[in-house]
């Protein structure tokens, strides 16, 4: 004890995988990024604008509140970013500034700061906002209408719509192709299904996301898509389709799987994650909105807390214990 | 030691085989001083003093309690002698030898005539290696039904149970038929890895080959695999009548009575900065600074110093601190490696739901935990069912200390008696 050498001690486990959540994140926006690219190639510096003031607006709530709340800056963790970018992934390119910053509000404060910051929130954060700026303002987000202006190329029609209100006559205008590739009118984010396929698959393999609820939820999308096909394909129309269209794939990769609103376990994960597939198709099909997803999933997030209830018994569990 | 590039299934850590640390061990000097110490009941006050005499093996009785008994395990004087009380109520005693350079072996346990069936055999047997595994599984009127002999290594980057089995498997048998003397059962079966299978062999009893993923070579995981049978992890194995020991633990034994003197020394694997393992056998009770110094390898402050392995190790803060019956493994950290523990929140992204192989709803414990719930940790979030091999603190993306808190639990838990009124 001549020569004390102070040491660190603390509790095992004494190595890391060397995980960290900015760095998930990070991931997950550049899984993000074709799908974005392509909606700025397409809308051009107004599609720039949405996303940059989103991401932007998102990370200044965040600190805002970090300050009110007296809470250690976290904007460094790519949390606030990731839901500006993906909220403006859900936009139309012309949505006014306001409709952008008041959706970052909230999503970031109203529908995760509140609720005690990352982790703590029960809903997916980005899919609050749209939910509440497509309830309030509509005409925003009704595709057709924000886009009326734009002449692209090809169809300038949000498929969904078309099919909701002119039937499967309507959509046979848009080619699987097209779909793939984007050529439609629709969100910033959301039209480029090749391109939200590769970032979902690149995230389902690193294991950023968990790979469960993606393909249960398009599971679900398709099945329930074939069902109302088979018994109707003059009214409903395929399941590729309903696949390639609206949020479902953004829906798949990027909101269904948002951490603290969704489960853990395996068979809740399905369990959520088909839930989430059949009600989009349900609403798009029966319902009253023309796309059903952000619905869908607030819905499953609502019902997550329960249904990850369902999980396997623990080691020794089950025996004469408490 | 980082995440895979492909991350769709549970983290894959291989245990460490006897490839990594080499087939040499090297033998560590008797160093001048060796220390002891006991966890002792309180009140009790030493009979043993300073400048008293003793030889290598001599039994030494410290107390009027005839069950706290240490192993000599080297010969000199005997230094400082205490006792004393920590900030949670463990009384300890310590004690010390100023050794001599050359051994004297102390005859007694040869002329003692010890057996298997000596009523005071165990009271020999304190510096064998895994002797606490051993005790629980003398129950002489109601013996267990089987005991697991392992040859596996618990932690990662330790090779020496699988060492031991590959050097001393010719003690193997010897030590088993002296186990099961000592502990009235029947059935003994030995777990080992493909690479040990024919000195596994070589104890003359059912082999079980494994090739586990860590934490597979946990004995409660193990005795799932093998046998079939569980118990709530808060409750001993001898519940459901099983027991589990070292090979290294068994081989000692046998060697002990061929040699008709007890264990002194023990077989470790020290895991140095650049984390390349090595062999080394040391007297039960070398300071850890020792074996370093022997070693060459430097700490300095910051860096940190584990007994045990990487994921479910011991931190120590002195290099005073000795080599104990069921130390297996001694770690010394870079202070660049150290990886500090953060107070950022869970963002439920279930990493630790899925590593862990007691299937425990981590995302859920924590949160438990973190707010001082222990008892409903226990009853809703299946606490008492964690086998402690720090996956889920591995995984964490927030780098939450899981595992910290998961023993800060259960040692509340404990304090509040709450586990014996649950198993009452
Ligand atoms: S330490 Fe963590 S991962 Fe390991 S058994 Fe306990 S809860 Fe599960
Ligand atoms: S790994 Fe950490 S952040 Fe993820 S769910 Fe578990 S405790 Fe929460």
């Amino acid at each position: 004890m001549d020569n004390p050498t102070l040491f660190v001690s603390s509790h095992a486990p004494y190595w890391h995988n060397g995980t960290r959540l900015s760095v998930k994140n990070c991931h997950i926006m550049i899984a993000a990024l074709p799908a974005v690219i392509m909606g700025i190639y397409q809308y051009g510096a107004p599609a720039l604008g949405v996303v940059a003031l989103s991401v932007a607006a998102a990370m200044i709530w965040e600190f805002l509140m970090n300050l009110v709340l007296r809470r250690p800056v976290s904007i460094g963790d790519g949390s606030a970013a990731l839901t500006g970018l993906i909220f403006a992934m859900l936009l139309p390119a012309t949505t006014p500034w306001w409709t952008v910053v008041l959706g970052a509000f909230l999503a970031i404060v109203v529908a995760k700061q509140i609720y005690g910051g990352i982790g703590c929130n029960p809903l997916n954060p980005a899919l609050v906002a749209i939910a509440i700026i497509f309830l309030s303002w509509q005409g925003i987000v009704d595709f057709d209408e924000a886009l009326a202006d734009y002449d692209l190329g090809f169809v300038m029609a949000y498929p969904l719509t078309a099919l909701k209100y002119f039937g499967t006559s309507a959509i046979s205008d848009f080619s699987a192709a097209d779909l793939l590739m984007g050529r439609h009118a629709g969100a910033i984010g959301a039209t480029f299904a090749l391109g939200l396929l590769a970032g979902g698959i690149y995230l389902m393999l690193r294991g950023m996301i968990r790979w469960e609820i993606s393909l249960s939820f398009l599971a679900g999308v398709f099945v329930t898509a074939l069902l109302f096909y088979l018994a109707d394909s003059q009214k409903y129309a395929g399941p590729l389709f309903h696949l390639l269209t609206g949020y479902t794939l953004i829906g798949a990769f990027f909101l269904a799987t948002e951490d603290s609103s969704s489960p853990v376990n395996f068979i809740p994960m399905l369990i959520y994650g088909a839930c989430a597939g059949i009600l989009t198709v349900l609403i798009r099909n029966i319902g009253a909105f023309v796309d059903g997803t952000v619905f869908a999933i607030l819905m499953m997030n609502v019902a997550n807390p329960l249904i990850d209830k369902i999980r396997p018994k623990a080691l020794g569990g089950g025996m004469k214990h408490a | 030691m980082k995440k895979p590039f492909f991350g769709l299934t549970r983290p894959k850590l291989a245990y460490s085989g006897i490839d990594d640390t080499g087939p040499d061990i090297q033998e560590i000097p008797v160093p001048e001083r060796i220390f002891f110490s006991r966890q002792i009941k309180k009140g009790e006050g030493p009979t043993i003093s300073r400048g008293q005499e003793v030889r290598t093996g001599q039994r030494l009785r410290p107390l009027e309690d005839m069950r706290v008994c240490v192993t000599a395990t080297a010969t000199g004087v005997i230094g400082d002698v205490s006792v004393e009380t920590d900030y949670s109520g463990r009384t300890t005693l310590s004690m010390s030898i100023e050794t001599e350079p050359k051994d004297r072996w102390d005859p007694e346990f040869e002329q003692a005539g010890i057996s298997a069936q000596s009523e005071d055999v165990l009271s020999y047997l304190s510096a064998l290696p895994g002797i606490s595994d051993l005790i629980p599984l003398v129950r002489r009127e109601n013996p267990l039904d089987t005991i697991l002999v392992s040859g596996f290594d618990r932690d990662l980057l330790t090779a020496t149970n699988q060492l031991s089995l590959k050097t001393g498997a010719g003690n193997l048998a010897r030590g088993i038929e002296i186990m099961k003397q000592m502990t009235g059962v029947n059935r003994v079966m030995v777990a080992a890895p493909p690479s040990l299978a024919s000195e596994a062999e070589r104890g003359g009893v059912e082999v079980r080959i494994q090739n586990p993923l860590y934490p597979g070579a946990d004995p409660r995981l193990l005795v799932r695999s093998i046998l079939g049978t569980t118990v709530l992890p808060s409750r001993p194995l001898t519940d459901v009548n099983v027991g589990v020991v070292s090979a290294e633990g068994v081989i000692a034994m046998g060697r002990a009575f061929q040699d008709q003197r007890p264990p002194v020394s023990k077989l470790l694997t020290v895991i140095g900065k650049d984390n390349r393992p090595v062999a080394v056998r040391a007297r039960i009770g070398t300071p850890v600074g020792h074996l370093l110094n022997t070693l060459h390898i430097e700490v300095s402050g910051g860096d940190r110093l584990v007994l045990g392995g990487p994921m479910a190790g011991k931190g120590i803060y002195s290099v005073d601190v000795p080599v104990g019956p069921d130390t297996d493994a001694v770690m010394v950290q870079d202070k660049d490696h150290v990886i500090p523990p953060s107070s950022e929140p869970c963002i439920n992204c279930g990493e630790c739901v899925r590593a862990c192989p007691a299937r425990v709803p981590v995302n859920m414990l924590i949160r438990l935990l973190e707010n001082g719930l222990f008892e409903e940790a226990a009853q809703q979030y299946d606490l008492l069912s964690c086998i402690e091999c720090g996956l889920c603190s591995y995984v964490c993306m927030m780098r939450i200390p899981i595992f910290h808190y998961i023993m800060l639990g259960k040692h509340e838990l404990a304090l509040s008696g709450y586990l014996e009124e649950s198993h009452g």
